[in-house]
């Protein structure tokens, strides 16, 4: 991009909405309760949708529409319904919040986002560097989704209870499908939508296992996941 | 030949859906029935697919190819899910009264194949990572079914793990469809024909980016360090069915994907690219799983450390580059997939047996299982490369490409990997097989009631060991004539891309 030259509507559009969805990925790093890790995870998928709507008008796309509309409807309304509810199962007291999953953190909030900003700037930058950008592909955008994989593969490893790891995942999946609208809307919608749909066979899996995690060893954390090791 | 693909593709979805969907009784009467038959006519649609394909490449419905590469990763699947569904019978019956984990199991098995089936089967990239997808949610179910914690813990990170190693793999293939679409424009589906058509003009860097997020996420389901941690813990929790089927196939389907990136990244930028970065990983999980192979007390941990090193050996013979190590790595393929089914066959019966997974309660196991000591006794010679198995020739070809190509410092690592390998796997299972059992029964098994007897627990498991050693000693002393041809032209496919 010539930097003399202000950037056009779609263009701006996906280097703002990267930006903030990275901010939210942050904020899910130091969030302390699993619902409101929820909230801010579909506030991000939200923002998926509307640069899938943002692109699909800008390129006259009108496969993303549909995309964008079975996004929004996946994972903004049915993965965190689903999730609450599981979450809301293993309330241990009627009535009261949810478990917090404040204890889980390895590191503390402070080192745990200080980690994101060292890991997020490697993406940014090394990303920046390879220089792979074309007319569909602001560079700016894909870079910040780069940073945005590595930060929830970090959020997987500081956590150590089965939800955040499952919100990790999900937002690993809000970063590629970021990477992809970027570098590759023309991808064709059938496997697009195939990606979906596995996401939401993933939220079964999960769910399962959420599930079952809960029901033996009485708590979300994964430290008493320790018997199969060597 | 249109026809025996899709029957491929439906015939065992159809087996799936059938046992999954029968009323109570008809399921436990005819599940085993009806799996046995989809596995073994699965096997004969991929053998009667082996003439055409040594000739010509089969492309259909723009969706479905066939090629000889993808011939030689669906005869290894074909072959087991053949003798897995043979041996799930007496698996099965064995697990006692559990009319619903039957049903999920030959349900979940039949489905695992099909996937496995189709991975091969499809002619874009795209599709190629949604039938991995797919293998990877129905074998996390599979791992959890037995209810226990440790399953539990072990399907969880089976999850977590593979399913983030996936999304890197996701990343590889929207890489692939951006440097495709550089050249075929935007609406090209990823097909890979036309890919290695134009791969002399694709740009460098995505390309290179697409192989190595393809070599790291695909490399997490092949089990290649450092991200093969879920599985032993997937392979040992699983029911021994899905264990073999996970080691011989699974992680061979997924080894698959890696090739087919390999062919078009060497065709775009040269072999040199890819192949060091192959040998990197390919030596690190040898290394690895050479020495971890010595502390294991589980059987099956200590075969998965196995599949571990052996993967490490398929991703140094393609580092290798020169077309004898290339066929050795595609005998490979199939001469690991006949012995570790069988393995993993064999540890399933001393599971049944002496009711633990623990190596140190399993003694006189020659004694006590006339058939199924020496057919693992067999099978752990046949995984440590000794004639005149077909694992023997492989990595016999697989070292003499190395020493051909002028790497003999990797092929020396090599060398020595395997015989430390060697060791650590035939030390451990010698003990199971030749010191006697103890005379007194508390001695033997403090949860066995009674002291164990002489005698196989079902032919039904020992049958398909047979299959498994014989299809060793043919691919060790003489491979069919069609089955070279195959290889050949698998390995012209993997070697003219250069």
């Amino acid at each position: 991009m010539d930097p003399t030259q202000a950037p056009g509507v779609y263009e701006g559009a996906a280097n703002v909405i990267a930006a903030v969805m990275l901010l939210l990925e942050f904020g899910l790093l130091r969030q302390a309760l699993a619902r409101d890790q929820i909230r801010l995870y579909q506030a991000q998928s939200a923002l998926i949708s509307v640069l899938a709507i943002v692109i699909a008008a800008d390129r006259n796309l009108p496969d993303l529409y549909v995309l964008a509309a079975l996004s929004a409807a996946l994972k903004v309304v049915a993965v965190p319904l689903v999730m609450r509810r599981l979450l809301g199962r293993t309330d241990p007291i009627e009535g009261e919040e949810a478990p917090g999953v404040a204890g889980s953190q390895t590191l503390s909030p402070a080192s745990a986002v200080l980690a994101g900003i060292v890991l997020a700037a490697i993406g940014f930058f090394c990303f920046g560097a390879l220089k792979i950008h074309g007319p569909a592909a602001p560079a700016l955008a894909l870079a910040l989704a780069a940073a945005m994989v590595l930060v929830s593969f970090g959020l997987m490893i500081v956590r150590r209870d089965v939800a955040s790891q499952a919100i990790g995942f999900f937002t690993l999946e809000n970063a590629i499908s970021l990477a992809a609208l970027v570098v590759a809307s023309g991808l064709p919608l059938i496997l697009e939508t195939a990606f979906l749909f596995d996401l939401l066979v993933a939220v079964v899996v999960f769910g399962m296992l959420i599930r079952a995690a809960h029901g033996r060893s009485e708590s979300l954390s994964t430290a008493d996941l320790t018997r199969l090791r060597g | 030949m249109l026809g025996v693909i899709l029957a491929l593709l439906i015939v065992p979805f159809a087996a799936a859906v059938a046992c999954a969907t029968l009323p109570g009784p008809a399921a436990k009467r005819f599940a085993p029935a009806i799996t046995v038959t989809s596995g073994v006519a699965c096997f004969g649609l991929v053998l009667a697919l082996l003439p055409a394909v040594a000739h010509r490449d089969l492309t259909y419905l723009s969706y479905l190819r066939v090629d000889a590469l993808s011939e030689i990763f669906l005869l290894a699947t074909g072959f087991l899910y053949a003798v897995v569904a043979i041996y799930t019978v007496g698996y099965a019956e064995r697990q006692g009264h559990y009319p619903r984990y039957a049903r999920r199991l030959y349900a979940g098995l039949n489905l695992f194949a099909w996937s496995m089936l189709a991975a091969p089967l499809m002619s874009s990239l795209a599709l190629l990572w949604i039938a991995v997808e797919i293998t990877t949610i129905v074998s996390a179910l599979l791992v959890a079914i037995e209810d226990t914690d440790g399953a539990a813990e072990a399907a969880w990170k089976y999850v977590l793990i593979a399913s983030a190693g996936l999304g890197l793999a996701l990343l590889a293939t929207v890489f692939a469809y951006f440097a495709g679409a550089q050249v075929l424009g935007e609406h090209y589906n990823l097909a890979i024909a036309p890919l290695i058509h134009v791969a002399a003009r694709l740009p460098a860097t995505p390309v290179r980016l697409a192989f190595l997020l393809a070599l790291l996420g695909y490399g997490t389901k092949v089990g290649l360090f450092p991200v093969h941690t879920w599985l032993p813990d997937a392979h040992s929790e699983a029911p021994t069915p899905v264990s073999a089927l996970l080691s011989g196939a699974l992680l061979a389907t997924s080894f698959y994907a890696i090739l087919r990136y390999y062919e078009f990244t060497a065709a775009a930028l040269g072999s040199g690219f890819p192949r060091d970065a192959l040998l990197a990983f390919g030596v690190a999980s040898l290394l690895l799983a050479a020495l971890y192979v010595f502390g294991q007390r589980d059987i099956k941990r200590l075969l998965a450390y196995s599949s571990i090193e052996h993967m490490g050996i398929l991703a140094i013979g393609v580092s290798f580059g020169a077309p004898v190590a290339l066929a050795g790595v595609m005998l490979h393929v199939l001469a690991h997939a006949a012995a570790k089914a069988n393995a993993f066959m064999g540890a399933g019966v001393f599971v049944v047996k002496y009711r633990t997974k623990q190596m140190a309660t399993m003694r006189g196991a020659l004694d006590l299982l006339p058939w199924s000591g020496p057919l693992f006794l067999l099978a752990i010679f046949a995984l440590s490369a000794l004639p005149p198995s077909g694992i023997f020739r492989s990595e016999f070809q697989i070292v003499a490409g190395g020493l051909a190509s002028g790497n003999y410092a990797a092929a020396a690592v090599l060398v020595v990997l395997v015989t430390v390998a060697f060791f650590g796997l035939t030390t451990s299972t010698t003990r199971i097989l030749f010191t006697p059992a103890p005379r007194s029964p508390s001695m033997i098994n403090r949860a066995a009631a009674a002291p164990i007897d002489r005698g196989e627990p079902s032919a039904w498991m020992v049958g398909p060991a047979v299959a498994g050693i014989a299809v060793l000693f043919i691919l060790g002393l003489h491979p069919p004539g069609e089955l070279t041809g195959l290889i050949s032209r698998a390995v012209a496919q993997l070697g003219a891309a250069r």
